[in-house]
């Protein structure tokens, strides 16, 4: 589904991703760890289209194509989603009229008419209790006024909808207490089908206890140095981030 | 000689045309006041940028121009279905052609016992007192020179009187249309007296049915009794070759409440004033206003609220959105008297730019002379917000799409505070028909 090869990125001439490689296939769930400033965020963002990460060096084939080409709402549509780490606060644009507006973008794009609003209001009530959001939050502007873990649950619930392909969460975790992350977790493991993906990016191992990752990869300084199964992230847990860069110190020597 | 006196010059030679065909009349008390207003003209002259008060607005434009004061009604040719698409489903619509009533194209639903709706001239004629008690006395006749040339040739326009206690349900629409018949000053003067308990909501509409380049110089005197509740929108969409200038003067008396919504989209060279004197305690009055201008508009939004006496509230609201080569003015004077204790004021303006040619110019300027009060102001410029546009964009909504949905909310937030449902309804359409067309303003 996706192939990452040799991909540099940099912000404002600052190379953050220095050579990333990775495949991700349908109904896999990869998670991405590491420590605070390794490139994880940049990685997610970059995937998403953000344009003030700029590809350098190295390609993305999404489903065959070429994601770094296409623009951030044409990668929406194609089925990438990105759960944002900071969900932006929109006032004035209602969360169900924004998901509307989303929601009939990906469906044009796919050739069907434009939701019904019966049907989508019926999609919508349905989709509020996978996430258990309250449903007042759907009239309110998007993510104004929210509560940390209210914006995150709300990313979740946008996802919820959308039904992506490849979804990347982006420390949809951080900032959520340990009820709030079983209920985005739940709400994430009943939306994985067989032909969809998910990327986990984290820092922490506690919401891969709830999302099992068939993958984890360990970023530092820009490159994957260490990738294994779900043991390694509790392996880092354990052993600190230290330890994989010293490990990858050693190999860069050797 | 200056060109703004050469415009002072034909003005005052039409003045003295109009007078001759005034015959007996030009004894009456209105003529009088015209008399007046035309000498103040005549003394101040137009103001120049030199002019504190017009110094990011130059009107050179429109005193460059021979407008021909329009004397009486002429609607003949102007079938009712060419109206009916500026209606918004009120019963109580008066139309007014080129500032002069239209008897055939108003209409007038059922209005409760003893309230006026209709011609100021009509009102004039019949009972001249009734309106003489209140005209020209609220707004000082040489508050501005473009007040004083809308006095000097003070014919029609609306008169609304609502007596004591009478509650009004349904909106009364004033719908000033331009026919298009030139190079014209429209000058429609209206008087709003709202009594003692009384509530009502007026909206002013400005029109065109073509594209002409004419003057309409409007101004609208509104007096609110005690405990009086008024609701005063006005939507402004001129012909773009047009010139607005406006002076909405409120009175407020004794805990009234006072909501102005001026909605700017129209226009070549556009100036509102807006003046609201809280001249008694308890008084709540709400300024907002939207300006929507591309291009090569100038839309300038003067406002001054005057705390006279204690215990008042203010609360204003002013945005604006600029594209292409279009300026924005926003002056918002508070005044807070000495004895004007416990005032609450808070005065805020917004502007998105969506062009790099685009600016604005926004000047708060208090003036507090009690010292138990509160008074805030702030002011915002900016562009679209990046990390909103990409937000939107990521979820599959293209980027001019993403544009007109952030713009359209950062209207709403004022559209949203019209309380007259159908008319808020139509602003909407307006507002998004205007984001729609060109994918810009």
């Amino acid at each position: 589904m996706l192939e990452i090869r040799n991909l540099h990125a940099s912000v404002n001439g600052k190379e953050i991703l220095n050579g990333i490689n990775l495949k991700v296939q349908a109904g896999e769930v990869h998670a991405i760890m590491g420590p605070n400033g390794s490139g994880k965020s940049t990685l997610a963002q970059v995937l998403a289209g953000r344009e003030t990460y700029e590809a350098t060096e190295g390609e993305v084939l999404y489903e065959g194509k070429d994601l770094l080409a296409m623009s951030p709402e044409d990668r929406a549509r194609e089925g990438v989603f990105l759960a944002f780490q900071y969900p932006v606060e929109i006032p004035g644009v209602s969360n169900i009229y924004f998901l509307k507006a989303a929601l009939n973008a990906v469906r044009k794009h796919k050739g069907l008419e434009e939701v019904d609003a019966v049907d989508f209001l019926q999609l919508v009530k349905q989709r509020t209790k996978l996430v258990e959001i309250d449903e007042s939050l759907l009239n309110r502007p998007v993510n104004e006024g929210f509560s940390g873990g209210e914006k995150k649950r709300n990313e979740i619930f946008h996802m919820a909808v959308l039904e992506p392909k490849l979804a990347i969460l982006d420390e949809t975790d951080s900032g959520l207490d340990i009820d709030a992350l079983r209920i985005v977790a739940d709400g994430v493991n009943k939306l994985r089908k067989k032909d969809n993906a998910v990327i986990v990016v984290t820092h922490y191992q506690r919401l891969l206890n709830y999302i099992v990752p068939d993958f984890v990869h360990v970023l530092v300084d820009g490159r994957i140095v260490k990738s294994g199964g779900k043991e390694l992230a509790l392996e880092l847990e354990e052993r600190g981030y230290e330890w994989v860069k010293e490990a990858d110190r050693v190999a860069i020597q050797a | 000689m200056t060109s703004t006196n050469q415009a002072v010059d034909c003005y005052r030679s039409h003045f003295e045309a109009f007078e001759r065909t005034l015959n007996g009349e030009s004894q009456s008390g209105l003529h009088q006041l015209r008399r007046e207003a035309m000498g103040k003209l005549s003394d101040s002259g137009f103001p120049t940028t030199r002019h504190e008060e017009w110094k990011f607005t130059n009107i050179a434009p429109i005193t460059k121009i021979d407008f021909k004061p329009v004397f009486s009604s002429d609607a003949e040719g102007i079938q009712a279905d060419q109206v009916r698409r500026f209606s918004f489903g009120t019963h109580h619509q008066l139309v007014f052609v080129d500032g002069h009533f239209s008897i055939e194209l108003s209409t007038v639903g059922t209005l409760p016992k003893g309230v006026y709706c209709g011609s100021l001239a009509a009102a004039v004629k019949v009972s001249g007192d009734r309106v003489q008690q209140y005209l020209g006395r609220q707004v000082k006749i040489d508050e501005t020179p473009f007040v004083s040339l809308n006095t000097a040739f003070l014919i029609d326009g609306a008169f609304i009187q609502i007596p004591d206690g009478v509650i009004l349900e349904e909106s009364i629409h004033l719908l000033f249309i331009a026919s298009g018949r030139g190079q014209v000053l429209i000058a429609p003067r209206n008087l709003i007296v709202l009594g003692k308990r009384s509530q009502a909501s007026i909206v002013e509409s400005y029109v065109s049915l073509k594209d002409s380049q004419y003057l309409t110089d409007a101004v609208t005197e509104i007096i609110v009794g005690d405990e009086a509740v008024l609701e005063h929108d006005k939507l402004q969409k001129e012909s773009s070759d047009a010139f607005h200038v406006a002076m909405i003067h409120a009175r407020l008396a004794a805990k009234t409440t006072f909501t102005s919504n001026s909605i700017a989209i129209g226009g070549s060279i556009v100036r509102n004033n807006v003046t609201a004197i809280l001249d008694a305690e308890g008084s709540e009055c709400t300024l907002n206003g939207l300006s929507l201008a591309t291009a090569s508009q100038i839309i300038d939004n003067h406002t001054t609220i005057d705390h006279a006496k204690p215990h008042c509230a203010s609360h204003e609201l002013y945005k604006s959105i600029l594209d292409g080569r279009s300026r924005g003015v926003f002056n918002g004077k508070i005044f807070v008297r000495p004895q004007a204790q416990k005032t609450d004021a808070k005065q805020t303006n917004k502007t998105l730019l969506l062009s790099d040619d685009a600016t604005v110019d926004t000047k708060p300027q208090l003036e507090i002379f009690a010292d138990d009060v509160k008074c805030t102001h702030g002011a915002t410029v900016g562009q679209l917000d990046a990390d909103q546009v990409f937000y939107l964009r990521s979820r599959g909504i293209d980027e001019m799409t993403a544009r007109d949905i952030l713009t359209f909310a950062f209207a709403s937030d004022v559209v949203s505070r019209v309380h007259v449902p159908p008319l808020r309804i139509q602003l909407e359409a307006l507002i998004h028909g205007r984001l729609d067309q060109g994918r810009k303003l």
